[in-house]
């Protein structure tokens, strides 16, 4: 049996009338890549905050690393590593400096860690004098780690460490993860993209102050019961409205060269479908059965409970899952 | 018809080539992805096209005008929305609408009525009076996009407007660029979701400075026998040789 | 590495923060440019306000009597550098053309029977009336010519062996307030150390917050109390520096001396010093922007500095309320101080009262701000 580095009981968080958590708990075991996954104000760098002690919770208990954050948040700190949404680092330092910096805040030397973030700072080690501002994104996101890793914390808290980051940087920076996870350290990392989830030992879908669910992905996705297809044609923009207006249907969005067509099992078959694209006028008309990916199970949890996500109201998707969170207006 | 045209486009600060001479056309009605890694010289084009920032050399046209000498007209005749500024905040919907409809020069009257077609067709009708900060994010974006084509611009730019959108605003968003699309106006969008690059009609992807790929997303899978954009993006990527600026 | 002497985790920490804060300020060439420039700017601005047309002012004498006394001291006047004579008047009328005309910078006038008087009684007045609508010249031109007179007056007694005495009255036209040249001096000193020490003191942690650092450091083991401390050092440094190139400039430049105790005058400076430092930091503590750090510091420290302090109006010039208000003022009691202390040379024992005040201000401040100070974002 694993040991809980993290442990979150029913927090809670309000802004003023703005429920920003509602009832959050979960635990993250050690050694694991637990990946918090939501859209931007789901309440994700919230909950990060009251977990690294920056900010306290209305209600609930959580404890980092069997420290409990309000009243050990002194210990706390000295033990975690924490990346912030922002790029927090001093622009007018060199990458030196700023490493030196932030191993002397944290009572280390760059020495003593050294062999810890050797695979990340070797790459910067070229550009040492440069003042990190003049770094480019992923650059600058590798000296941030560094700067986060640098006293061997138990626990690392990154908060969206690649949004606005290209897709080949990303990458990286995920198997940079992977070998930190190898040396022990357990990882609490939020971000908004949905094809981040695989990389993630356990993951927690998060919309609106709420966790959808809490699972390993593949599990998330297993536990997907309707039927998904993918769909494409030679108009695909036609093709869309064509199949919501399928009666048995339950959505239809764009999923990159196909769309994917959810139907609760049973209810309609693929030749059907086909062949009433085909008396719609569409051509090159390919359907298959496909597996669900993060992307689909968030959408159907999400949109569940009116059905009709993703066939007419454009703004339904945005006015479910209010149960917790009042009405902005 | 081209709406855009670029020959050469080059981008110089000091001895540092952002761009170098990239050569393009965007039909009318056309979605163009405009992909490319942080700091391949995206934005830099971008501003060009935009009638922002002037070219070291080549040239290039919008909307029929002359990007360097008539970037005053290039300005009424497109429309721009990107992720960081788009709205304020501080203000409430309609007042929103109406002060871009008002600096692009619509009259009162057709001010007005646009105003609530456009509240009607989004659903927005309640949130008339909601100041734009209170609205959720997904709104927020799909109704900048509406205010980006109000005026019914030749080409609209979009500097990724989905960051940080869930996945079915997302694709709600998606729907509004078709139908712009579907509208006869051009899109000229970035985007950092690779899925997103499969629903555009052609994407480019520039690398260091210059556009190495230009094609539809099934050719390009097909040229580099990929399962899928994000395969050909990184292997375009990976050939970045540009080191770090 | 620093790290093999035997130093306390704080200390190196300390350390290590402090010169990070030095690499802020000596990369931001154009502010530490602005910093150190600035007084030597304002010192001198002003300083030559003073310092020049002291030469060659022209001087007109109403003397009814016309008699041996006048005359020596009229030729002692115009002897001197100081003046040239532009002329007799005929009546006291005629004196306020001659400022409308801007005929001469000063008037002498005689009382009638001068020599008679002096040599009779003892006795004898002369008034001296100046433009004081430029008051720094005016009373400059004063203690010139009161000057000549009391040369006179001491030939006449040794000549004499009888103490006579003359009186000379001004008259001081335009501006009866009158703030004299030496008042400049306390109070760019005072502007300069509030702006420093408040203003960059305050944007310095602001700046972090702004970036999203602050929020690192909070996360660290650093203590808070060692940010604040490695915040306010390079500018207290900073400050001392200003400090020192503001005394040298006013005592070889423009020849204000420091009358009294330099030791004391440092001291209360550096009393000073920390009452804006802890400003700075109380403003750190409720903005959340640099724009609003400086907007604030500006709008409630600088404004008050220069208007409430008696640097530019006279305290007791202002309307009740205003009076009341400069009490909390910080700047007013440094440079009322800094005016007995350097300016007219008088003992600590008289500026006590400014001393307290002042370090009452500090310890409240330093308090206050160490308990708004956050531990955490909200």
């Amino acid at each position: 049996m694993s040991i809980a580095m993290i442990t979150a009981e029913n927090i809670v968080k309000n802004y003023g009338s703005v429920k920003a958590l509602c009832d959050v708990s979960f635990e993250v075991l050690k050694g694991e890549i637990f990946g918090i996954i939501g859209p931007d104000g789901s309440g994700k760098t919230t909950l990060i905050r009251i977990l690294t002690t920056l900010l306290l919770a209305d209600s609930g208990s959580a404890s980092v690393d069997n420290m409990e954050i309000v009243s050990d948040y002194k210990k706390i700190r000295s033990r975690i590593g924490y990346m912030p949404g922002r790029f927090s680092l001093y622009q007018d330092l060199s990458v030196e400096e700023n490493l030196e910096f932030f191993a002397t805040v944290f009572n280390t030397t760059i020495k003593e860690n050294y062999y810890l973030i050797k695979d990340i700072y070797s790459q910067l080690e070229p550009f040492k004098k440069r003042k990190a501002g003049e770094l480019s994104g992923g650059m600058k996101q590798k000296l941030a780690l560094s700067c986060a890793l640098i006293h061997k914390p138990s626990v690392l808290f990154l908060d969206e460490p690649t949004t606005g980051v290209d897709p080949v940087s990303r990458k990286e920076f995920w198997v940079m993860l992977r070998r930190l996870k190898e040396q022990g350290i357990s990882i609490l990392v939020s971000t908004p993209y949905m094809d981040e989830a695989g990389l993630c030992d356990r993951i927690a879908l998060m919309k609106d102050g709420k966790f959808l669910r809490i699972d390993t992905p593949d599990n998330i996705i297993d536990q997907f019961d309707d039927t998904l297809w993918a769909a494409s044609s030679s108009r695909m923009y036609a093709l869309l409205n064509d199949i919501r207006e399928q009666e048995e249907v339950l959505s239809c969005f764009a999923f990159g060269d196909a769309h994917h067509v959810t139907v609760p099992k049973g209810t309609l078959n693929l030749e059907t479908l086909e062949e009433n694209m085909r008396a719609k006028g569409h051509s090159d008309i390919s359907i298959k059965p496909v597996r669900a990916g993060i992307e689909d199970c968030f959408m159907a949890l999400t949109g569940r409970g009116s059905g009709d996500a993703g066939k007419t109201d454009r703004g339904n998707a945005d006015r479910e899952m209010k149960s917790c969170r009042k009405d902005p207006v | 018809m081209n709406v855009i045209k670029a020959e050469n486009l080059t981008k110089r600060f000091g001895n540092f080539t952002a761009v170098d001479a990239i050569s393009f056309e965007v039909k009318k009605g056309e979605i163009f992805g405009f992909l490319g890694a942080n700091g391949a010289g995206k934005t830099t084009a971008m501003r060009m096209l935009c009638g922002l920032s002037s070219p070291t050399s080549g040239r290039g046209e919008v909307a029929g005008f002359d990007i360097e000498k008539q970037s005053e007209k290039i300005k009424s005749s497109i429309g721009y929305m990107s992720q960081k500024f788009s709205l304020y905040g501080d203000l409430k919907v309609y007042e929103n609408i109406r002060l871009f409809a008002g600096i692009y020069g619509m009259p009162e009257k057709k001010i007005k009525v646009r105003t609530d077609e456009l509240l009607e067709k989004l659903g927005f009708q309640k949130e008339r009076n909601t100041l734009v900060k209170s609205l959720p994010l997904g709104w927020k974006q799909k109704l900048s996009f509406s205010v980006a084509v109000f005026h019914d611009p030749q080409i609209v730019f979009l500097d990724e407007p989905t960051g940080g959108v869930d996945p079915s605003a997302r694709r709600q968003f998606w729907e509004m660029i078709y139908e712009a699309s579907s509208r006869g106006i051009t899109v000229f969008v970035t985007t950092h979701y690779m899925d997103e690059a499969e629903y555009c009609h052609r994407v480019s992807i520039m690398v260091d400075g210059k556009i190495e790929v230009l094609d539809s997303p099934s050719n390009l899978k097909k040229i580099y026998s990929a399962a899928s954009m994000d395969e050909v993006f990184h292997r375009m990527a990976r050939k970045a040789v540009r080191n770090e600026t | 590495m620093k790290h093999d002497l035997k130093m306390p985790p704080d200390m190196i920490q300390l350390l290590s923060f402090i010169k990070k804060e030095f690499y802020h300020i000596l990369r931001d060439k154009r502010t530490i440019l602005i910093l150190l420039v600035m007084p030597v700017i304002q010192i001198i601005l002003f300083g030559f306000a003073i310092t020049t047309e002291i030469k060659n002012n022209k001087i007109v004498i109403l003397d009814p009597s016309r008699d041996i006394a006048t005359s020596r001291i009229v030729r002692q006047l115009v002897e001197s550098e100081y003046f040239e004579l532009a002329g007799y008047l005929k009546s006291d009328k005629d004196i306020e053309k001659v400022f409308i005309n801007h005929e001469a910078e000063l008037v002498i006038v005689f009382a009638d029977k001068f020599s008679e008087n002096l040599m009779h009684t003892g006795k004898a007045d002369i008034q001296i009336i100046a433009d004081a609508s430029d008051p720094n010249t005016a009373v400059s031109l004063f203690n010139y010519a009161s000057g000549v007179i009391s040369y006179y007056q001491q030939e006449l007694m040794n000549e004499n062996n009888v103490p006579y005495q003359i009186t000379s009255g001004i008259r001081l036209l335009y501006n009866p307030g009158m703030k004299g040249a030496y008042n400049f001096v306390p109070g760019v000193m005072g502007m300069i150390l509030m702006l420093i020490c408040a203003m960059m003191t305050s944007i310095a942690i602001v700046r972090e917050k702004e970036t999203g650092t602050m929020e690192v450091l909070l996360v660290s083991p650093m203590r808070p109390i060692l940010i604040i401390i490695s915040k306010a050092v390079p500018y207290f440094i900073l400050s001392s520096v200003n400090l020192t190139t503001t005394l040298m400039l006013s005592v070889f430049v423009l020849g204000v001396p420091v009358a009294g105790s330099l030791f004391w005058l440092v001291l209360f400076s550096v009393v000073f010093i920390f009452v804006s430092l802890s400003l700075g930091l109380l403003v750190s503590t409720i903005t959340e922007t640099q724009v609003a750090a400086m907007l604030i510091s500006g709008m409630t420290l600088m404004m008050p500095v220069l208007m409430l302090s008696g640097m530019m109006f006279p305290i007791e010039n202002m309307p009740k309320f205003l009076q009341w208000l400069s009490h909390i003022i910080p700047a007013r009691w440094y440079i009322a101080g800094v005016r007995k202390l350097m300016i007219k040379g008088l003992g600590v024992t008289s500026v006590l009262k400014e001393f307290a005040i002042l370090g009452g201000m500090a310890v409240i401040l330093i308090t206050v701000s160490l308990k708004k100070f956050k531990k955490r974002l909200e």
